[in-house]
């Protein structure tokens, strides 16, 4: 396994010598790494999470070479449309606006439900709200009557709430979990869960059909054999919802 | 990095901060800093080499270099410096493919644009997409290092442009007297005399530049801001070893303490440069300076 090293240039000179370019063509992943327990930055200051494991085993069974790549949420459409690199996988859920943009393998997370998330059960959902930019949760907020405050990170939009700035947070569940979790009690869930989009599906350049077809048989197969659902435990809890 | 470090829950107080402090994480945050201070070398001799071509084209004779050279300063010191860094980031890029695109590939049959998706032949990528990870690296670096060199080269243009025409007429009429030829004039005389002018505006733009390098962050360079807010954002226990609130704000405050540094060591060399080009010069410091030693 060639060790993925992002960091600056100088660094990655020296790390990066030993990749030899004998294969033929590597596909580059993009993905965010702000979002845990999807994609994160590890201590050792690499990616890690479910889409890093997902993303590496999709390749073995692809057989692609694949090397990860970060990039900004807000940038992250654009960018893999001037081809900066070739997949998202940064959780992001299949949606009618952005298949019109980019196309999507099947889904490989099932559809879920957002939580608010405030620091009493009782918080008013009708007020501030706070979501990331330009994600399903940012959305519905805006169409539910809020008012709704978006940030870049989704670090900021819980920020926002411990802060007194936005009377919740509208996010993924999974995402809010560990954060509530280890919060000791100052977040809550308040509201019932809501549920939103098509589930979390790779996005693909529209004009990249190929590649669409070789990662959507890699995700059949891993539902197959049931090695998705042993993923997914693995990062979200006996719990889940799974395939 | 330490032995101690293998457990650091059951670690507390400074030990579990200096095991915090040299996770590979950190050490990332650490070489970061060499990425803004490699920009900076390579960003501001290359600026002054723009801002220089650029004052010389501007005072030029010949018409059309003189309007090259104002146009030139006038355009992209209008427009603002995200903008511009936004867009010309994406233009470059996709500019220097479609040029290898035309070169390279001549029989591909395929529109270049399809829908939203940019698609110039595979060999014609810049750089290829088999290179490793680390050349799209550098290729972005250089990237930004070009577009801050050409913002900034237009700011350094105009104070040049400024100096040059502070340099008294005198001088130059003087060399013209003693039958130089206007190459001779300008390199012997104009040159070496316009710099004190030139300084407390050049001083003032490396000042802005040093500023201006968290906009690598926007060009997607992961530098100092990026690795701040990447750090001092919270962690939970599930995705870290060294799990913490939010502290942002302690890691953002170390870039201010860095960046205020970084500008008062630069204003004490610059002032050291500014007295030894005030040497000799027939401006009120060259003079003050004769008197003093007088």
């Amino acid at each position: 396994m060639k060790k993925l090293i992002l960091t600056a240039a100088v660094l990655a000179l020296s790390a990066g010598m030993g990749m030899a370019a004998s294969h033929g063509k590597t596909i580059r992943l993009g993905t965010e790494g702000a979002y845990p327990p999807y994609n994160f930055i590890n201590d050792k200051g690499e990616i890690d999470g479910f889409e890093r494991e997902l993303g590496d085993e999709l390749c073995k069974r692809a057989e692609l070479t694949c090397e990860w790549v970060k990039n900004d949420w807000d940038s992250i459409i654009p960018n893999l449309v001037s081809g900066n690199y070739d997949v998202i996988i940064a959780g992001m859920s299949i949606t009618a606006e952005r298949d019109q943009i980019i196309d999507f393998s099947q889904d490989y997370y099932p559809p879920t439900a957002s939580t608010f998330v405030a620091k009493s059960a009782d918080a008013d959902l009708k007020g501030v709200i706070s979501a990331q930019t330009s994600t399903i949760q940012a959305g519905y907020v805006a169409e539910s009557g809020a008012t709704l405050l978006e940030f870049a990170t989704p670090e900021e939009t819980v920020a926002a709430v411990r802060s007194g700035e936005a009377d919740a947070v509208f996010a993924d569940w999974d995402y809010l979990k560990p954060i509530v979790e280890a919060s000791g009690g100052e977040l809550v869930v308040a509201g019932d869960p809501v549920p939103l989009g098509g589930g979390v599906g790779l996005g693909i350049r529209e004009s990249d059909k190929e590649l669409r077809d070789k990662l959507d048989g890699a995700i059949t197969a891993m539902k197959a054999d049931g090695s998705l659902n042993t993923l997914l435990k693995k990062w979200f809890g006996e719990e889940t919802v799974t395939y | 990095m330490f032995q101690y470090c293998a457990d650091p829950s059951s670690l507390d107080g400074l030990t579990w901060l200096s095991c915090y402090l040299t996770t590979a994480k950190h050490t990332a945050f650490y070489v970061s800093f060499g990425t803004v201070l490699l920009l900076l070398a390579v960003t501001a001799p290359a600026a002054l080499a723009m801002g220089f071509l650029g004052a010389s084209a501007a005072r030029s004779r010949l018409l059309p270099l003189s309007v090259l050279g104002k146009g030139y300063i006038a355009i992209v010191r209008g427009v603002p410096d995200i903008a511009f860094f936004l867009f010309f980031v994406i233009a470059l890029d996709q500019g220097i493919e479609y040029l290898r695109h035309i070169a390279l590939c001549p029989d591909w049959d395929q529109p270049i644009r399809q829908g939203n998706d940019f698609l110039v032949c595979p060999a014609a990528k810049a750089p290829l997409g088999t290179s490793p990870q680390w050349v799209h690296e550098v290729y972005g670096f250089g990237l930004a290092v070009f577009t801050f060199a050409l913002v900034f080269g237009a700011f350094a243009a105009n104070v040049l442009f400024g100096a040059m025409r502070a340099v008294p007429r005198a001088q130059l009429e003087t060399a013209e007297a003693y039958g130089m030829n206007t190459r001779q004039i300008f390199w012997r005389i104009l040159v070496p005399q316009m710099w004190v002018y030139a300084l407390p505006g050049l001083s003032n733009l490396w000042m802005v530049l040093i500023k201006a390098t968290p906009l690598l962050f926007l060009l997607g360079v992961e530098d100092i801001v990026y690795w701040a807010r990447e750090l001092g954002g919270t962690k939970t226990p599930q995705f870290t070893d060294y799990p913490h609130g939010d502290w942002r704000m302690w890691y953002f405050l170390f870039l201010l303490v860095f960046y205020l540094a970084f500008t008062r060591a630069s204003e004490i060399v610059l002032d050291r440069v500014m007295r030894r080009l005030t040497r000799g010069q027939a401006t009120m410091g060259g003079e003050a300076q004769r008197k003093a030693a007088a």
